[in-house]
């Protein structure tokens, strides 16, 4: 049974996959605009227009292009940028955003480690003591925070930390190799804003969710059972509290790898969704597509994973009659 | 006997938003002995969890203590501080609470929630916890003792886990149990069982027991003293023998009048004796329904075959059987909530479409259902006119004055007051909720009430009151009611006729006076057998029959083959019963019994 709901899950991920991989060649191909166009510039005669579009492949009808396209894809070989094209040093695309994921990586990774157990202890927390001066300070922050605009967040902070205080620098620009306390410093500042905003969601579902089962009948009894608060928090309560709040931390981490356009552009930060943007700037839709195509499959990933963990958590599956 | 508790003027009391106090517990003063089963009986509202609970030292949110002591042992509980009273709590008190399965964390196994206690307050290690819990299974007969601690609770049946609720609290070896209506909600074959195992361990480990319950006939089995509480104060005490032989109070006596006389012949009420011609108000023929993928008309999980049942004009047919013999899987077919894969419905002598959706609006208006949990029923957010208005408008295209007028006739029908028009479920008790659930039913002027056992989640006397207006209802009306209930007595009152089903089969039918005297079914005879009797000593008879000891507390299992009672059936016929489907016997006048043993062996 959990084997079925498992592979059920997987089947059901792929299928998404393939259909999001559809969406994006179609969207990508609506885009107004013709790389070959652009490359030769207005000036291009007819004929040498013909011979670059043929020579990109665009003269092939749509459903043979994509896939071309998906079988490229499916073996890593995500095509050239074609921007660089013209000019006669095609890049491939692979060597383009391996930098930006080991960047957005970088990043996401730094916000996680902080943002997850700082939000689940803040979140049991206030929890533990609904209605206490702690626990309405902590639902007034974060509803207050979840309302105010991440590029707010991000104006407020350089304005204190880069503005203000000097501290820190307020672009985050990485020249490659920085290490250590360089590294943190470039950092910094882009963190710090999305552990803010990803924080403040996590704390709330957290909280939402533990009080949920907390006022269920098995954790009075826990309680007339003398046992302790903590463990009734943690042993009690948590476990049966574990499939939204994994979920919600999926969800943010998802938007951490592809969402944060914003933040990544106000602080200048080498990421994927900076390349992104620059590459629909340019239409160049082999690395929007790659762009794409990873947002949406590190989507999946992650949504599936969430689901994983609260199938593995309910005992009803995990141990069917 | 010594003193274990004292409870002297204990006054708890609700804080409302404005701070303002109401008084719930109005000064109730009591002794429990040690070795001694206290039990307190009263209606909801009456206190009596609230009180039993204060002998943990525990206070559902909302509620304070506002005076008198609780002593354990000369040692006021009420100003015990949160480590001690936790130090306390599943050591000397142990709580058992109605309903097991929502008191046991789904998420935990059985064996951890049963010795956590115990282990946490050092009073054993796990490994002796482990032994202790696996004794207790032993001696509370639950199956499969040594590996029963690694499963979890959705992996057992009710009144196995409310068992092991008992096998918590008592895994610590508690001075005094509180044992908050433990068997409630459980069938009455079931009840018995855990009566049986509660009494007999009580006795063993010799600790005193405060017994909360609503239901007289239970208390006379297990209670050595009464506490009669209503409103929050004490209206009688004294012993068992002494309240239920001779009550003194008039309170008392109407709580006796509650409880509905254990089910035989010639209770039914004659509706109406005129013969009928006309087709049947409604009829089900050989229904085949069940859940899951549906192959060859077969459902993956059948729960109802060959099922046969009319509703005359008129009538009232009972629907007994434990619970997993398919009642409501029943209605629900009838109401077109579940289409059936074979078989049909017909209503008025006209075949309905299986699916609800199909059905046409006018045969919708004429079958109607009343929900058990009137709770959940009723949409919160809406008025009572709202809820009564919609039926109105949809069916009958009544509006404005018109429509306000029928309501507060609907109103007057269940006999609630005209302003209750402007209030919202949450603003009335769970009788009156269940009158407006019934009111919603008959705004649409149907035909036929499928109630789903409407009175199963109220307390005896309100329920009793229920009953009363659903007989004063079917005179009035004439609408035909389908009274699904797993408690004899109320169907027994009740119902023209009755239909017994076990497994998804109907073993027995006919006239509610011929169902309920011999020659039984074996399976209706073991129903009957299992409703207690108001009389102290009647569980330890019980105990002793034969039926007793082959049938109680079994899973209902659905079979393709045989007979489905085979396996509690102490009249089973080996190499026949489980592999033949029972013959239908024709006792005369629509009577009917499926079984293979003739009708001279079932009278014994």
């Amino acid at each position: 049974m959990i084997w079925r709901a498992l592979l059920g899950r997987l089947g059901i991920s792929v299928v998404t996959l393939f259909v999001v991989s559809v969406l994006i060649f179609i969207g990508t191909n609506l885009l107004p605009g013709d790389v070959a166009q652009i490359l030769l510039g207005q000036m291009a005669t007819p004929d040498s227009l013909a011979a670059l579009q043929a020579k990109l492949g665009m003269d092939q009808p749509g459903y043979v292009r994509y896939f071309m396209w998906l079988r490229d894809v499916a073996t890593g070989d995500m095509g050239f940028s074609k921007a660089g094209l013209g000019a006669g040093n095609a890049t491939p695309i692979v060597q383009i955003i391996e930098p930006r994921i080991f960047n957005t990586l970088q990043l996401t990774g730094m916000v996680a480690v902080i943002a997850i157990p700082f939000a689940l202890f803040i979140g049991l927390l206030a929890a533990m003591r609904p209605g206490t001066r702690l626990d309405r300070t902590v639902t007034f922050s974060t509803l207050s925070l979840i309302s105010v605009p991440d590029f707010l967040v991000a104006t407020f902070l350089v304005l204190i930390f880069a503005v203000h205080l000097g501290w820190l620098p307020s672009i985050a620009y990485l020249k490659g190799g920085e290490t250590g306390l360089n590294l943190i410093r470039a950092l910094a500042m882009p963190a710090l804003t999305l552990i803010i905003v990803v924080s403040a969601q996590i704390i709330r579902m957290t909280r939402a969710t533990v009080l949920n089962v907390m006022s269920s009948p098995y954790i009075e009894m826990a309680i007339l059972k003398g046992v302790p608060r903590k463990r009734i928090i943690l042993r009690h309560a948590l476990l049966n509290a574990i499939g939204p709040i994994v979920n919600v931390i999926a969800l943010n981490l998802a938007w951490l790898v592809g969402g944060v356009v914003i933040v990544e552009q106000i602080f200048a930060y080498p990421g994927l969704a900076k390349l992104m943007i620059d590459a629909v700037l340019v239409r160049d839709l082999p690395l929007v597509q790659a762009c794409a195509m990873i947002f949406c499959a590190s989507y999946i990933v992650l949504i599936f994973i969430a689901d994983m963990a609260s199938i593995l958590s309910n005992p009803r599956l995990r141990h069917p009659k | 006997m010594s003193v274990l508790l004292e409870v002297n003027h204990l006054k708890i009391s609700a804080r409302k938003d404005d701070d303002s106090l109401t008084p719930i517990v109005k000064g109730v003063s009591f002794n429990v002995a040690r070795g001694e089963v206290i039990a307190l009986i009263g209606e909801s509202g009456s206190g009596k969890t609230t009180i039993a609970l204060s002998a943990l030292g525990y206070t559902k949110p909302g509620l304070e203590f506002t005076g008198g002591q609780v002593r354990l042992e000369g040692e006021d509980i009420i100003t015990m501080a949160s480590d001690q009273l936790r130090a306390l709590r599943g050591q000397r008190v142990a709580y058992l609470a109605q309903s097991a399965a929502a008191t046991f964390n789904p998420a935990l196994t059985i064996g951890e929630q049963v010795t956590e206690s115990c282990v946490l307050h050092n009073i054993l290690t796990q490994k002796q916890a482990d032994e202790r819990a696996e004794f207790l299974y032993r001696a509370l007969e639950l199956p499969d003792p040594d590996q029963l601690g690694k499963r979890y609770p959705h992996q057992v049946s009710g009144g196995q886990l409310q068992r092991l609720m008992a096998a918590t609290a008592l895994c610590g070896k508690p001075d005094l149990l509180v044992l908050d209506e433990p068997t409630t909600a459980l069938d009455v074959t079931t009840q018995i069982e855990v009566l049986k195992a509660f009494k007999s361990v009580i006795k063993q480990e010799g600790s005193a027991a405060i017994y909360v319950t609503h239901d007289l006939s239970v208390v006379a089995q297990i209670a050595d003293h009464i506490v009669v509480l209503y409103a929050g104060e004490v209206q009688e005490h004294g012993s068992a023998e002494q309240v239920v032989s001779h009550p003194g109070h008039d309170y008392t006596r109407r709580l006796m009048h509650a409880v509905r006389p254990p089910p035989g012949a010639g209770q039914g009420e004659e509706t109406s004796s005129e013969h009928h011609r006309e087709a049947p108000a409604l009829e089900v023929k050989d229904i085949v329904a069940g859940y899951g993928k549906t192959q060859n008309g077969i459902p993956s999980i059948t729960v109802l075959r060959d099922v046969n049942v009319s509703i005359e004009r008129g009538h009232t047919v009972g629907v007994i059987g434990e619970s997993g013999c398919g009642k409501s899987t029943l209605a629900r077919v009838m109401a077109g909530l579940l289409p059936a894969a074979q078989g049909k419905v017909l209503l008025d002598g006209e075949t309905l479409k299986p699916a609800l959706q199909r059905r046409s609006r006018g045969e919708l208006q004429k079958v109607q259902f009343v929900f058990q949990m009137a709770d959940t029923a009723l949409n919160p957010r809406q008025r009572i006119d709202h809820i009564l208005g919609r039926p109105l408008e949809f069916y009958l295209g009544l509006k404005g004055k018109e429509k306000r007028r029928r309501i507060g006739e609907l109103l007057q029908m269940v006999e609630l007051p005209q302003e209750f028009a402007g209030r919202y479920p949450e603003e009335l008790s769970g009788g009156q909720k269940q009158r407006v659930n019934l009111a919603r039913a008959l705004a649409a002027s149907p035909e036929v009430l499928l109630c789903d056992e409407v009175i199963s989640a109220l307390d005896s006397i309100v329920g009793a009151n229920v009953i009363e207006l659903l007989k004063r209802l079917r005179k009035q009306t004439g609408v035909s009611f389908v009274f699904i209930s797993h408690d004899l007595s109320t169907v027994a009152s009740f119902a023209d006729e009755i239909v017994v089903l076990y497994a998804g089969r109907v073993v027995e039918k006919g006239a509610t006076d011929a169902v309920l005297s011999p020659p039984y079914h074996p399976y209706t005879r073991l129903l009957i057998s299992s409703v207690p009797e108001l009389r102290v000593g009647w569980l330890e008879e019980t105990m002793q029959t034969q039926e007793a000891q082959a049938g109680i507390d079994r899973v209902v299992t659905l079979t393709d083959t045989g007979c489905p009672f085979f396996d509690r059936c102490p009249l089973a016929i080996k190499d026949t019963c489980d592999r033949e489907t029972a013959p239908a016997r024709q006792l005369g006048a629509g009577h009917t019994i499926e079984c293979h043993r003739s009708e001279a062996e079932f009278v014994h």
